[in-house]
């Protein structure tokens, strides 16, 4: 297969699967957790082993917009950015998801100003949940090199043209070094075709792009955006498959269940903080606690019917994640509980806040949630919502 | 190194007509400078043009009034979607082409400004055209960055206490000159010819061209809607507004008028400056006096 | 095309039919812009010395050069009356649009 083994971190195999992926533009500003993708994109250019065009533009809004020009005249583009990043662009990120172009983005979640904070957690990204990109959230390095070929399989599908923002926990997984396998350039290149649409501008065809609507067709053009991204989740496991053919890596689709099966109590995750939640489910396991752990990869488009069908057995299930919608609850929460009404089992669900502003998770943390689930599954009265670790007294209020 | 740059007139420019059936005010400034644009620039050219009066007139589906491939940037984004453009067009090898953005001045001199600033910092091979009405026209006459000193407008009401705006417009020409732009222009649709030069000559430029071209609002300033094109000729005899151009890092002035004509004729055939009194007029006056000293002294004069 | 043309439009039935994304074939106009004229301009053309002044002047391009002196497309010609004022040989004159609106 020509595979080769490297020791990267997760923003060098974030840049390896980008440049595996051949796009022709590269616009791109920095910004902590995120610096280390363009660099390594930079040097590439530099050494002649990746012909893109760099454009070192001036703020992440001009980022955004460039890799909308370039896409628009049918080239691949890509773009990375985080937190204060993903918000200055946060107006062209509506406009890339409404115009229909294919550019993935790799997205460093990083918590989100005020107050100022470079660690990671995963607010930025799921405050922007209603903007039309597919959101991925990726656990490891392996997956980040992964997810970028994917990715560009998935938004250029004709059935699709979405863009797609790659996640990668900030600092935790954008700064840690594991071992990856790198595809060969031919393998990649077998798998992802040269990026074809005629949604572009043309001289054969001139078309008008990005225009204005009148409220006789706007509702049409958001029905066919949503339609679009609702499609994506079938053409997201059909690329997985495939790539999983292809390279021997899979991922399971918009979900990767673990050891939920016969799994009574069930902590849902986002991101890399997934592994260590395995890690602890098994140490239960062998206490004879039947636990899963249940990995959303894809936010949007929503895995609502795997949650469901994967859920359907436990008694209680927690939404571990690092974000708070302010005076209410955590995001993925709000989605996860959406999906657990409609099945029309009552499963009782609580919300772990944690993380945020780099907070660590620890094991001990898990354990606690997952004693927290079981002690709501043997009818003791919790609250739905816990944030975790919380280092001072709060005279029990809220939280 | 000076090409023989081919003169386009009347007589030979193309037929063709590449914004046709907008929805812009009869009488409009800021769609005879993108009309004139696009027919020099040619088919084989990428319009961008930003939130503003000519994409809200010419693109509201299903009324497209543009025939070639012409797109909408967002407000802020003209200039990064042009870099992004040139640069997703040259690497598909796509060659012979123009990438041109037509901004107004609100969209260039205030909320555009930063992207201008880094296409032109990369030197990226696009054009940039500022049609300049001095006024957020298309959300309703609100004062811009390049509004000038006594205009009034929705946010700069014109009263007992204050006259209007009381800043002086922001000198988009010497701030992209400043950059070491390829090539800068100040235009006028008052002075077509010279306009349509000026843009010939973008074309052959390598790197980034800036062209700064007044076009009246007769909405905006409240004028009849059939002197628009003369009210643009004679802001340049007043000298209130100066036809020059950077090139080879120095400023060239195109036209030296011997004489200027009445400021205080002009201002008051608008219906935005209307309010103004005598000293409101001397300042003004007195203000252009002191520039063109200035460019008298240190410009090359045509 | 030479310039952007008048075509039939129906408003698509099935969601299908939607261009896909805010991208459609350029200059494609559904309606005329006459209806503004409240006077319209009139070629006198034993005057016009085709010089062409008011083609470059007018903001829509409805004026054309036809037969080595100028018309005028009356289907999107706004009655501004830059026209009458830019041509130096006083060949176009502004006269009031008809009760009806015909032209």
């Amino acid at each position: 297969m020509g595979n080769t083994k490297m020791f990267v971190s997760g923003n060098e195999a974030a840049a390896i699967g980008v440049k595996l992926a051949r796009p022709h533009v590269i616009s791109a500003y920095p910004i902590t957790p995120q610096t280390v993708v363009v660099e390594r994109l930079a040097e590439m250019v530099e050494k002649g082993e990746l012909t893109s065009e760099f454009l070192h533009v001036e703020s992440e809004h001009s980022a955004l917009s460039a890799a909308m020009g370039a896409s628009a005249v049918g080239a691949r583009a890509f773009t990375a950015t985080s937190s204060q990043g993903l918000l200055y662009m946060a107006e062209c990120l509506h406009y890339a998801s409404g115009g229909r172009f294919p550019i993935v983005m790799m997205n460093a979640n990083r918590s989100l100003a005020l107050p100022w904070s470079i660690y990671g957690d995963q607010r930025d990204s799921l405050s922007l949940l209603d903007c039309g990109w597919l959101q991925v959230y990726v656990e490891d390095a392996q997956e980040s090199l992964d997810m970028m070929i994917q990715a560009y399989a998935i938004a250029e599908n004709k059935e699709v043209l979405t863009p797609v923002m790659v996640n990668l926990d900030g600092f935790v997984l954008t700064h840690t070094y594991e071992l990856v396998e790198v595809p060969s350039q031919e393998a990649v290149d077998a798998f992802l075709p040269p990026f074809e649409t005629e949604n572009k501008l043309d001289f054969e065809n001139p078309k008008n792009m990005c225009f204005s609507s009148s409220p006789g067709d706007n509702m049409e053009f958001k029905y066919q955006q949503h339609r679009a991204a609702a499609k994506a989740a079938e053409v997201i496991k059909e690329v997985d498959e495939m790539y999983h053919k292809k390279f021997g890596r899979g991922y399971g689709g918009l979900v990767d269940g673990y050891r939920c099966e016969d799994a009574e109590i069930i902590l849902v995750t986002l991101g890399s903080i997934t592994g260590t939640c395995r890690v602890v489910a098994d140490e239960l396991r062998r206490e004879g606690k039947k636990v899963g752990v249940l990995k959303i990869r894809f936010m949007r488009p929503f895995p609502e019917k795997e949650i469901i069908d994967i859920t359907r057995g436990a008694k209680v299930v927690g939404v571990l994640e690092k974000d708070i919608s302010f005076g209410y609850e955590g995001t993925v929460y709000t989605n996860v509980n959406s999906a657990l009404l409609k099945s029309g089992k009552p499963i009782q669900s609580y919300n772990f806040i944690a993380g945020l502003g780099g907070r660590d998770i620890s094991k001990n943390d898990i354990k606690f949630m997952y004693t927290y689930l079981e002690e709501a599954a043997n009818g003791v009265k919790k609250e739905y919502i816990k944030w975790i670790n919380l280092g001072v007294d709060t005279d029990g209020e809220g939280n | 190194m000076e090409k023989e740059i081919k003169r386009i007139n009347a007589h030979n420019i193309t037929d063709k007509e590449f914004f046709y059936g907008h929805k812009g005010c009869a009488g409009c400034g800021g769609s005879l400078a993108v009309r004139l644009a696009l027919k020099v620039l040619g088919e084989r050219t990428y319009t961008v043009i930003p939130a503003g009066c000519m994409s809200a007139v010419g693109f509201v589906y299903p009324q497209l009034c543009f025939s070639t491939n012409a797109m909408i940037s967002t407000f802020a984004g003209t200039a990064s979607m042009l870099s992004g453009i040139a640069a997703g067009a040259k690497a598909l090898g796509i060659k012979d082409f123009h990438a041109v953005g037509i901004a107004g001045d609100g969209g260039t001199a205030d909320i555009g400004i930063q992207a201008l600033s880094g296409a032109i910092d990369r030197n990226d091979q696009i054009i940039y055209i500022c049609y300049d009405n001095e006024a957020y026209m298309n959300t309703g006459i609100q004062k811009s960055g390049l509004t000038p000193f006594g205009a009034r407008t929705t946010t700069t009401p014109a009263g007992e206490n204050i006259h209007g705006s009381i800043t002086q417009k922001k000198n988009m020409f010497e701030i992209v000159a400043a950059h070491g732009i390829s090539y800068a222009a100040t235009a006028s649709i008052g002075y077509v010819q010279d306009f349509m030069n000026k843009l010939a000559k973008a074309k052959e430029v390598k790197g980034t061209s800036y062209i700064h071209v007044y076009a009246p609002c007769p909405t905006g300033w409240g004028t009849p809607e059939d002197i628009t094109v003369e009210l643009a000729k004679e802001v340049v005899d007043t000298g209130l507004w100066y036809l020059a151009e950077y090139e080879y890092g120095r400023f060239k002035l195109n036209k030296n008028p011997k004489e200027f004509s009445s400021v205080e004729n002009f201002l008051r055939k608008q219906g935005r400056f209307r309010h103004l009194d005598e000293k409101d007029i001397a300042y003004i006056i007195e203000s252009r006096d002191k520039k063109w000293e200035y460019i008298r002294e240190n410009w090359e004069v045509a | 095309m030479n310039k952007p043309q008048l075509m039939h439009y129906e408003k698509p039935k099935h969601i299908k039919d939607y261009p896909c994304g805010p991208a459609a074939p350029a200059g494609t106009l559904v309606v005329k812009n006459a209806g503004w004229r409240t006077r319209k301009p009139i070629v006198h053309k034993e005057k016009c010395t085709g010089c062409c002044l008011c083609y470059l002047y007018c903001p829509e391009g409805t004026i054309f050069k036809e037969n080595k002196k100028v018309g005028i497309d009356y289907d999107f010609c706004k009655g501004c009356g830059i026209c009458a004022r830019a041509c130096i040989h006083k060949a176009i004159e502004m006269i009031k649009e008809g009760e009806n609106g015909e032209y």
